[in-house]
């Protein structure tokens, strides 16, 4: 399945054979179709553009709209005030003014509810949908009801594009631009960090992700696609009225994103094609059927919703796809000498990197960490060990900043951490991995592990949407190969994350972990769960890491696994420190026998 | 603009909001025991004002039709799920919840509608086909769903909002209804007056809420809506049925939803797309109220009621953009005060 070479090169040429047929029947299609399918397929482009933010904002950052028709709105009346008042200004300068207007009404729209639990953003857009509708219908300079008409003709290159037939390449290029640059954005820095926000948000702000603002510029990307389809709208038209930007046509837009797959950029174009001529045929079908005029179509296309999301979730490219010829993974190549990621420097072996120094947690009365302290040395594996409920995890939590402190300090390299934001632990180099394994599933391992060098990198969204930041983008790749191939899962570079073993999918993590070039390794209870090979496979590995300096901190509950491993150990109960020493004296701990190996 | 002007627009304002109340309350109930966003809440108002208007020409409600539909769907379903569990024991007791109680009241309703009843029946008939269709809504739509996450059954509640828009059309037609009102009395305090119509409104929302507190304080199946609310898993662990705490919250929410039906009819004319609009004024009290305070909720659909009837008078042809926008603050408060950002469950 990743086997480089000849079938891979075949594959490549099939996949290009399909895209090069496929554009050239882009091409020939205005010139030999009859105007009604012309018509059709120009507002299938348009319909795309829109359901293309939504597959991003929906399928990919699991944060949804119901108001992208108002943004479609907000495109199409800007450039048709602008145009109808302003004749003197090129169409194209308006679509920067209602991009820009777009922009700022999303930015504010997603900072208000996006800090909040997911439905706040839908629940603001129908209400933002519903009053902007009446808001156009409502003002007299934007022609009420009855809207504005007479909107200039676009130009392009001098060219005046007042037919359907010259309009649909405009459109469909535009369109195959949008796809192109999502595409290119889910294959990169952010687009990694986006496809982690559904599901696996706290590992991805473990690893420097600022997951609000990500949120918010997703959906101010959708926002603005959305606003591109309303000025190519208004300029197709040249006249337009509140109706088609109200929230049923909002409601239509999902729609079509879930129906076609809101997993691919693909499902933009299958769900727009299919809710299009779905609808065609039902409004003309239904009222003959029901002898009664009306928009039936609502009906139908709210039970094929249900009956869909109770079937699969995933809508019908994936089902297109198999059909397809998959892509290919781009190799990875080691960058030219001396553009690797910078490396930080290294303490000295032996010299103090992690200092507690009386750490205490309480969950109102309840003391979960008391007073501990302990010390962790550049290149040593030190075990955290203690029976269920000792309150090691607790502690691993204060370490990773994933929970503050009651009192005390924890000094990372000299320097208090005790008070930062997980990110701000991870950008000091400490990396970490989850006891329930936090991988995003469908990426493939080679992302996931991408994803922990985020902090090492700087492309933004529109660095990445352009493809400029491809410099970057091989060496976060060659990084992440490089740290598969350390951990031994070099085989396993393309595979999605999601198809390995639990085994497997811990040393991913760890991989990801070393990405992120961390001086301190935090390991929370890494053997839970793997059978007796695993162990010894992972065992290993930790041995290897510290053979080359790595200092780990293993929270574990595996007496066999810890002893073996550990150069000391320090025994936790009741949230106190019970013992402290070389895995030899705790074994033969009289107190540590009581409390922990007595009971097994 | 003078008192008394002011007056009946307070009164107006109190009239409409407490019917946003207890639509609030069915949105913060719902949502808290099930996640679901419940959208189509707006379609049992409309379908209650309108069943109720069609009883009234003596004519048999096409919801009799929908009730009957929805049960063969929800037995059908009932049935597959048995044979491919192989649990034909549980059977009779779902088909009696799902299949008979609906054909029942759909048979009865049937038969006495031509024969011209008096308003209080009328009223109760309204009430049972309403009400029967909200845990079939929840059997057929949302249970197959029930573990997916708050987005997918937000996804589903606007499409059961579409399809019951789709099916109010073909059933009730395109024309509005509006039902005479309850009492032509009012009430005179000194020089003000207070109509019959709103004071019925008041006092019945206040007796279901009241009613409310008691089902959720004092009996046994309250209770266990109440935990099933704030922990499912622990909810099931301990013997109660997250299927069966689903149905009894979209029974008593497609209740809530027919009792405003009834009471709005007099009020405005309904037509069979006027209830997204009403519900979502519901939802503006309940965002108010984060989803999840009732009292909180219940006050700010009575800001919602007062603001519509006031905005109606200054800038009528804005009152649903200041209603909506109301949200903004709201919003804009609860996620200042949201420390950290929260994640999905």
């Amino acid at each position: 399945m990743s086997a480089a070479g000849s079938p891979g090169g075949h594959h490549a040429s099939v996949a290009r054979a399909w895209r090069a047929a496929a554009l050239f029947a882009l091409l020939v299609v205005p010139v030999l179709a009859p105007p009604f399918w012309i018509t059709l397929l120009n507002y299938i482009g348009l319909y795309s553009i829109v359901a293309l933010g939504l597959v991003l904002l929906t399928g990919v950052a699991g944060q949804t709209s119901f108001g992208q028709a108002a943004f479609v709105g907000v495109g199409a009346y800007t450039t048709a005030f602008l145009s109808i008042n302003y004749p003197a200004i090129s169409p194209w300068l308006n679509l920067i003014v209602g991009v820009g207007l777009t922009a700022l009404i999303a930015l504010f729209l997603g900072f208000i509810t996006l800090r909040m639990k997911g439905h706040y953003l839908p629940l603001a857009t129908i209400a933002w949908g519903i009053s902007l509708f009446y808001v156009f219908g409502n003002l007299e300079f934007l022609g009420g009801h009855t809207g504005l008409t007479g909107i200039s003709v676009l130009n392009l290159f001098g060219l005046p594009l007042r037919n359907e037939r010259y309009f649909f390449y405009l459109i469909w290029a535009i369109a195959l631009a949008s796809l192109w640059m999502t595409q290119n954005l889910l294959d990169s820095r952010p687009g990694r960090a986006i496809r982690a926000l559904k599901g696996a948000l706290e590992m991805a702000e473990a690893f420097g992700v600022d997951a609000v603002r990500l949120k918010i510029i997703v959906f101010v990307y959708a926002a603005v696609l959305a606003c591109v389809s309303g000025w190519l709208y208004a300029h197709l038209q040249r006249f337009v009225n509140p109706t088609p930007f109200g929230i049923g046509q909002g409601i239509e837009y999902l729609f079509m994103a879930v129906v076609g797959g809101a997993g691919s950029v693909w499902g933009a174009v299958v769900g727009a094609t299919l809710i299009t001529l779905l609808k065609q045929v039902l409004q003309d079908a239904l009222p003959h059927l029901l002898g009664r005029e009306g928009n039936f179509e609502v009906a139908v296309f709210g039970v094929l919703m249900i009956v869909l999301l109770q079937r699969t979730r995933e809508g019908v490219w994936p089902w297109l796809a198999r059909l397809l010829p998959g892509p290919v993974p781009a190799p990875v190549s080691a960058p030219p000498p001396g553009t690797a990621l910078a490396r930080r420097e290294r303490p000295h072996h032996d010299a103090p990197l992690l200092a507690v120094d009386r750490a205490r947690k309480q969950f109102g009365g309840l003391v979960a960490v008391n007073d501990l302290s302990f010390e962790l040395r550049a290149g040593e594996i030190l075990g955290l060990i203690g029976p269920n409920g000792a309150g090691k995890s607790t502690m691993f939590n204060l370490i990773s900043g994933a929970l503050p402190l009651t009192r005390g300090e924890i000094r990372f390299v000299g320097a208090p951490i005790g008070d930062l934001q997980p990110f701000d632990i991870a950008r000091r180099g400490i990396g970490r991995t989850f006891q329930h394994v936090r991988l995003v599933p469908t990426m493939s391992v080679l992302d996931n592990v991408a994803l922990g060098a985020y902090l090492r990198g700087h492309a933004g969204v529109l660095r990445a949407a352009l493809r400029l930041d491809r410099a970057e983008e091989s060496r976060a790749r060659a990084e992440a190969a490089a740290q598969i191939t350390r951990v031994g899962l070099e085989g396993s570079l393309h595979a999605a994350a999601g198809s390995l073993a639990l085994g497997q999918q811990r040393i991913v993590e760890i991989a990801r972990a070393l990405a992120a070039d961390p001086m301190l390794l935090l390991l929370d209870e890494p053997a839970a769960g793997l059978r007796y090979r695993e162990k010894q496979e992972l065992a290993a590995l930790l041995r290897n890491l510290r053979k080359e300096g790595m200092t780990i901190l293993l929270v574990e509950h595996d007496m066999d696994f810890v002893m073996g491993l550990t150069d000391r150990l320090v025994v936790m109960d009741f949230g106190e420190k019970l013992a402290e020493g070389l895995p030899a004296q705790i074994q033969n701990n009289p107190v540590v026998l009581e409390a922990y190996l007595g009971a097994v | 603009m003078d008192l008394s002007i002011a007056l009946l627009l307070v009164q107006d304002g109190i009239t409409n909001g407490a019917i946003y109340a207890l639509l609030a309350l069915a949105l913060v109930l719902v949502f808290t025991v099930t996640r679901v966003i419940f959208v189509p809440a707006g379609e049992f108002v409309t379908y209650g004002t309108l069943t109720l208007a069609a009883l009234q020409l003596n004519k048999p409600p096409g919801t009799v039709g929908l009730l009957l539909g929805l049960a063969a769907v929800a037995g059908t379903m009932e049935v597959y799920a048995a044979v491919r569990d192989r649990a034909l024991r549980r059977l009779p007791r779902r088909l009696a919840l799902y299949v008979a109680v609906p054909v029942v009241i759909a048979a009865l309703v049937w038969v006495v509608a031509p024969a011209g009843l008096a308003l209080p029946l009328q009223i109760a008939c309204t009430v049972a086909i309403v009400t029967a269709l909200g845990p079939l809504l929840y059997r057929v739509a949302y249970q197959p769903l029930a573990e997916a996450s708050v987005l997918v059954l937000l996804i589903v509640s606007v499409a059961a909002h579409l399809t019951m828009i789709g099916l109010g059309l073909w059933f009730f037609g395109a024309e509005g209804s509006r039902t005479p009102p309850f009492t032509g009395e009012s009430l005179h305090v000194g020089d003000m007056s207070f109509s019959g119509q709103s004071l019925l409104v008041l006092l019945f929302s206040i007796a279901v809420i009241g009613a409310l507190w008691v089902f959720f304080d004092r009996t046994l199946y309250g209770k266990a809506l109440r935990a099933t609310a704030l922990n499912r898993t622990g909810a099931r662990l301990v013997g109660i049925s997250p299927n069966l705490a689903g149905s009894l919250t979209f029974m008593l929410a497609a209740m809530l939803g027919a009792f405003s039906g009834v009471l709005i009819g007099p009020i405005t004319t309904i037509y069979y797309d006027s209830g997204f609009l009403i519900s979502l004024k519901g939802f503006v009290g309940a965002i108010i109220g984060g989803l999840s305070s009732y009292p909180l909720a219940a006050a700010g659909s009575l800001l919602v009621g007062l603001l519509e009837s006031f905005s109606s008078f200054w800038a009528s042809a804005f009152k649903e953009v200041i209603v909506f926008t109301l949200i903004i603050p709201v919003l804009l408060w609860r996620s200042l005060t949201t420390h950290h950002h929260e994640e999905e469950e």
